[in-house]
């Protein structure tokens, strides 16, 4: 069992933030987050695009505002669940929480940040009617251990980088490898594309453009799919459909957990402390809604830092503090590192 | 004369017409989030950069709409439910010319 201060689902940029400003406070925080890296959107979606609206960058590109947070957190040793998805939480009598995620690792905590941007990432699964009768029994959407495949016939659908890495890697698993897209393009990494025209050349992998699967064929599994090119419709036989199509976010588990919704988001309490209609879980950044509400990352520093403080207030119900100045006061890391303002030196003229 | 007419048929069918100002650099799927035409969270994901196809729409009238940018292309060539006539919404940036554009949400996915 993870033991911590704030368990905090999602290590976006609002998540990463809760970490320092819960650090300030002593508390200590441990992250959640359904993607093998921290930074959320930022590093998933878009690392490499610019941010113009972080105060004080005039800009910024998201990957290295994540890579900041990270380094602004280092002295508060958080630590990461990552990969894993937080699935079930329940409250205990004595008042904390525990937060099982999807691999069944456990977390117990006294307050629950829900800083989950739009949701947890999921595979997009492409709009085939029957494809859900096969999810068990031969369609994948992520490949989790490519020896599945050694030996058996692999359709694999999609044309990005995932898509083209997976085929590549897979001619050597495989007894044969099929990659399906709907264009004669890839947009995938140049170096990926010529791998598997080469592959291609050299009959190991077979290319089926411009085309999409349209059916999954079998009875209790996978046994080929219907293939549709222009108005001609053919089968191929296979074992294994991968229809690789990328992430998306969806709210996911979190919907059950007796939050109120709306708009797909979380409502809180703005007026007071970003606290959900469920006392000690609170929700942050782009996931909550209250009037007003703007999904902008400055918005979700601001919510993290309010969070904290009353998250303070909830844990040490009879201490009492004041918010201090970093400038004054320095950071105290759980390290023994401390940073603080360089002292006026004093020095007398003869 | 800022606004603009533009024709939008939801998800359910239902068809709405609404202005649209062409003065603030707003695109069409900003126009359907601001007029709540589908629900937040379903539309506009990645924030608008050609980058996850949920403000894919299907364009009715015969405007001459803005060149696709290669991002564009390539995101609808992952994208679902895609059809000759399909574009992402939010490279679709309000202009004059654009008066009486119609266009259809494309299903959710």
């Amino acid at each position: 069992m993870i033991k911590t201060d704030i368990l905090i689902i999602g290590a976006g940029p609002t998540g990463l933030f809760a970490v320092f400003e819960a650090g300030l406070l002593k508390l200590r925080c441990h992250l959640i987050d359904a993607l093998p890296q921290p930074g959320g959107q930022c590093a998933e979606i878009y690392p490499k695009k610019p941010i113009y609206d972080i105060p004080a960058f005039p800009e910024i590109l998201a990957g290295d505002l994540v890579d900041n947070l990270m380094k602004q957190i280092e002295p508060f040793k958080p630590g990461f669940t990552l990969g894993e998805r937080a699935e079930t939480v329940e409250r205990l009598d004595d008042g904390t929480f525990i937060v099982t995620t999807n691999k069944g690792t456990k977390h117990n905590a006294p307050i629950v940040a829900i800083a989950g941007g739009l949701g947890s990432f999921e595979p997009r699964k492409p709009p085939i009617n029957n494809i859900s009768d096969f999810e068990d029994t031969g369609v994948e959407y992520i490949i989790r251990d490519p020896e599945i495949y050694r030996n058996k016939k692999v359709v694999i659908a999609g044309g990005g980088d995932s898509a083209l890495d997976w085929s590549i890697f897979l001619t050597d698993v495989a007894s044969s490898v099929t990659l399906i897209h709907r264009r004669n393009e890839f947009r995938g990494a140049l170096d990926s594309v010529e791998k598997v025209q080469e592959l291609k050349n050299l009959g190991r992998i077979e290319l089926i453009t411009p085309a999409e699967v349209i059916n999954v064929l079998g009875d209790s599994k996978v046994e080929g799919v219907s293939i549709k090119r222009g108005d001609e419709v053919f089968n191929r036989e296979c074992d294994h459909f991968i229809p690789l199509f990328g992430l998306a976010p969806k709210l996911g588990p979190i919907a059950d957990w007796g939050l109120e919704i709306e708009k797909n988001a979380i409502k809180v309490d703005n007026s007071l402390d970003y606290q959900t209609n469920i006392p000690g879980i609170y929700a942050i950044g782009d996931i909550n809604t209250y009037p007003g509400k703007l999904k902008l990352i400055l918005c979700g520093f601001h919510e993290a830092t309010l969070m904290c403080q009353s998250a303070y207030q909830r844990i040490y119900p009879d201490k009492r503090y004041v918010m201090k100045y970093t400038t004054v006061s320095g950071v105290e890391g759980f390290d023994g590192s401390k940073k603080e303002a360089p002292k006026a030196v004093i020095k007398s003229i003869d | 004369m800022t606004d603009i007419k533009i024709s939008i048929i939801d998800r359910n069918g239902t068809l709405h017409e609404v202005d649209a100002p062409t003065d603030m650099n707003m695109n069409l799927m900003e126009i359907v989030r601001s007029y709540e035409l589908a629900p937040e969270g379903t539309i506009g994901v990645c924030g608008g950069m050609a980058m996850c196809a949920s403000c894919q729409c299907y364009v009715l009238s015969d405007h001459e709409l803005p060149e696709m940018s290669y991002d564009e292309d390539a995101m609808l060539a992952e994208a679902f439910h895609v059809k000759e006539n399909s574009r992402l919404g939010c490279q679709i940036h309000m202009k004059p010319e654009m008066n009486g554009l119609k266009v259809e949400l494309a299903p959710e996915s």
